[in-house]
């Protein structure tokens, strides 16, 4: 009796949380199955297997994958290395740490779309760019950042803004590392790299692995940073995924065939995530 | 096995002086203690022997060497942590043998010194385990075990029991003092427990406010007080203190009359006698309270604590000055009404109520 109403009063958010999941991933798959080209809407019906098809044998979708992974792995070494050094770094107490700490975290607060603008512009910009400018001090010639390394520009961008999320996971992670624990490793005598080998790394073992599963949640759908920076281009050189849905969708008016690439980019998030799940269940089990 | 020599050891935390000169000579394979109440030094005192903090006045030996800017890892010494300070995600053998591969000992040779401090521990039976998977006293064990396979030429002991039950404090107490004559190792051991000062200690450190008060064997401190501070501190219940005036000199022999009980007069051998007139504290030990002594104080009883065996009363003198007595047991007392405590003035002691120093 309890039982069935407690089911009872459940059942309102349980049903309100089904439909919200459901019916997008229902409309999606059923897209992309059918024909649905925005610029000829009188053919429909049922295609099958056909729009994934079209997607898979798109000459974009391989280097689209290939970028996806290469944006998300990249990223991912950059921030965790790059974040562990500052946290460490900063892990001690000096005059002007507060305002350094706000300072190093603030990249994190700007929006993606503010964030890419301010590379395009004022970093990377063949003449105006920051980059340009120290290559011409330098007496070099600047790079055209955006068109001749475009795939690295999104990573330095996105790693710019993600740095700061591993720093303040990792510093805060770093205040609760036990002071005794150090004390017992010096008289020991283990030096800085022991430490940070034996006792440092294990300690943030948990919150890498929680840095690494978020920020891939997020780069595997980049999207704002690649479309005002690179539109995907140079040709596909810095299309992922997302990208690639958006220009099938928008660009090719062609919802059934974004919708099989969106169903695709569910499945490849999932086998992502299910990798990234067991590897940080090994580690929250310690 | 080494001695130690503190030579006027100072230290200050941003321009706050809290070690402000230690001296002491410490003596190979010898127990010391440090006493005194929270926030003394002793942390403080322990912790630049260890090396853990920089000692910027004055100067620390261990044996022959000179170790006052040496790193903690280099002078020889192993510290037993308050909180042990294992490392979680080492087994108990890693965490045991981590300071031996720090010193690129081989694996074998590790192997065998950790076998060996484990049995004396009776930690075998634990040695793959993580620290998270043992209980408190398991873990003081390879915290102590930690510090024994380095075979330190000094051991030092931050509290290493207070985060333990009553029960197994005794038995840990047991087990150090046995370690010590095993292992004839100097030992460095800081508490705030009474009886681990008394039982351990060949000799106890008493500090306070980062000077050292008195320095000598626990009966030495007892007996013998070189001040008030360390008379109440060393033996529990503390010492009563009396406010005291003097009345009479005669050679040797100084009498003194108690403020809070006007008629009653205690004869006492002195060395340097004293002005007639001049104030004093009077301090008796509430165990050497005696129903067979020749002077007596009547007060009125507040709380009997009943322990069995031991009993002590807790009385007010009639000025407010409280008063603990030990009634050894005798059921007879009662609170609320008077009793008449005695005592021999061969076991009171004087003292200067300015400077709190014995007057002998
Ligand atoms: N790192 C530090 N910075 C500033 N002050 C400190 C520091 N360490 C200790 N002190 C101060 O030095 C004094 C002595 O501290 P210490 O820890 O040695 O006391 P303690 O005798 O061990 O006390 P307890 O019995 O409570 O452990 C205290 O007043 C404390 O506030
Ligand atoms: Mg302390």
């Amino acid at each position: 009796m309890t039982r069935t109403l407690a089911r009872l009063l459940q059942a309102p958010s349980v049903i309100l949380l089904l439909l919200w999941m459901v019916v997008p991933l229902g409309m999606t798959i059923y897209f992309s199955t059918i024909r649905y080209q925005l610029l000829y809407p009188e053919r429909s019906g049922f295609v099958g297997w056909s729009n994934y098809e079209f997607f898979f044998t798109d000459p974009a979708f391989w280097p689209a994958i290939l970028n996806t992974l290469t944006l998300v792995g990249s990223v991912l070494i950059i921030t965790v290395g790059l974040g562990l050094a500052i946290a460490l770094l900063i892990d001690r107490s000096f005059p002007g740490r507060g305002v350094l700490r706000v300072l190093l975290i603030s990249p994190f607060f700007i929006m993606p779309t503010v964030n890419a603008l301010l590379w395009k512009n004022m970093m990377l910009h063949p003449i105006y760019g920051l980059f340009a400018v120290f290559a011409g001090f330098f007496g070099l010639e600047p790079i055209e950042w955006l068109k001749d390394a475009p795939l690295l520009s999104v990573i330095m961008i996105v790693s710019w803004q993600w740095t700061p999320f591993a720093i303040l996971i990792f510093i805060t992670s770093l205040q609760n590392f036990d002071s005794e624990q150090k004390e017992a490793a010096l008289l020991d005598g283990a030096g800085f790299r022991a430490r940070f080998i034996y006792l440092i790394l294990p300690h943030l073992a948990r919150p890498i692995a929680v840095v690494i599963m978020i920020q891939t949640i997020f780069h595997l759908s980049i999207f704002a940073e690649i479309f005002v920076t690179t539109s995907g281009g140079p040709g596909v050189q810095s299309t992922n995924l997302a990208f690639l849905i958006f220009a099938q969708a928008l660009q090719g008016f062609d919802v059934g065939v974004a919708s099989a690439g969106g169903v695709l980019a569910i499945i490849l998030a999932n086998i992502v995530a299910f990798f990234l799940i067991r590897m940080i269940g090994r580690n929250l089990a310690v | 096995m080494a001695g130690l020599e503190l030579t006027s050891v100072k230290k200050s935390f941003g321009g706050v002086a809290i070690i402000h000169g230690i001296d002491l000579s410490i003596r190979s394979g010898e127990f010391i203690v440090f006493v005194g109440p929270s926030g003394c030094g002793k942390s403080t005192l322990l912790r630049l022997i260890a090396g853990l903090e920089t000692t910027l006045e004055g100067n620390i030996r261990i044996g022959e060497r000179d170790v006052t800017t040496a790193d903690p890892g280099d002078r020889g010494v192993a510290m037993v942590f308050q909180t042990y300070a294992l490392y979680p995600h080492m087994s108990v053998r890693e965490n045991m043998g981590f300071g031996l591969r720090m010193n690129g000992v081989d694996k074998d040779d590790i192997r065998k010194r950790v076998d060996r401090a484990a049995d004396i521990l009776h930690l075998d039976r634990l040695l793959e385990r993580k620290p998270s998977e043992l209980s408190g006293g398991q873990r003081q064990r390879v915290a102590i075990g930690r510090a024994i396979v380095r075979e330190p030429e000094v051991f030092l002991f931050d509290e290493p029991l207070s985060n333990l039950d009553a029960e197994l404090r005794v038995r840990m107490r047991l087990e150090i003092a046995n370690l010590h004559k095993r292992l004839g190792a100097t030992m460095i051991y800081v508490t705030h427990d009474q009886i681990e000062a008394m039982t351990l200690a060949d000799r106890i450190v008493v500090l306070k406010d980062g000077l050292i008060e008195q320095v000598g064997s626990p009966i030495e401190l007892y007996d013998d007080p070189d001040n008030a501070f360390v008379a109440g501190f060393i033996g529990s219940p503390r010492m009563n203190f009396l406010d005291a005036k003097v009345v009479a000199v005669e050679g040797d022999h100084t009498t003194v009359s108690l403020v809070d009980f006007d008629d009653i007069h205690v004869r006492l051998e002195l060395e340097r006698p004293l002005a007639v007139g001049s104030a004093a504290r009077l301090g008796i030990r509430p165990e050497h309270f005696d129903a067979s002594a020749e002077i007596a104080l009547t007060v009125p009883i507040e709380v009997i604590e009943n322990l069995g065996g031991i009993a002590y009363a807790y009385a007010r003198t009639e000025d407010g000055n409280p008063l603990i007595i030990d009634i050894k047991g005798d059921r007879n007392v009662v609170e609320g009404k008077d009793f008449t405590a005695r005592f021999d003035a061969a076991r009171a002691y004087l003292f200067d109520p300015e400077t709190g120093l014995r007057l002998r």
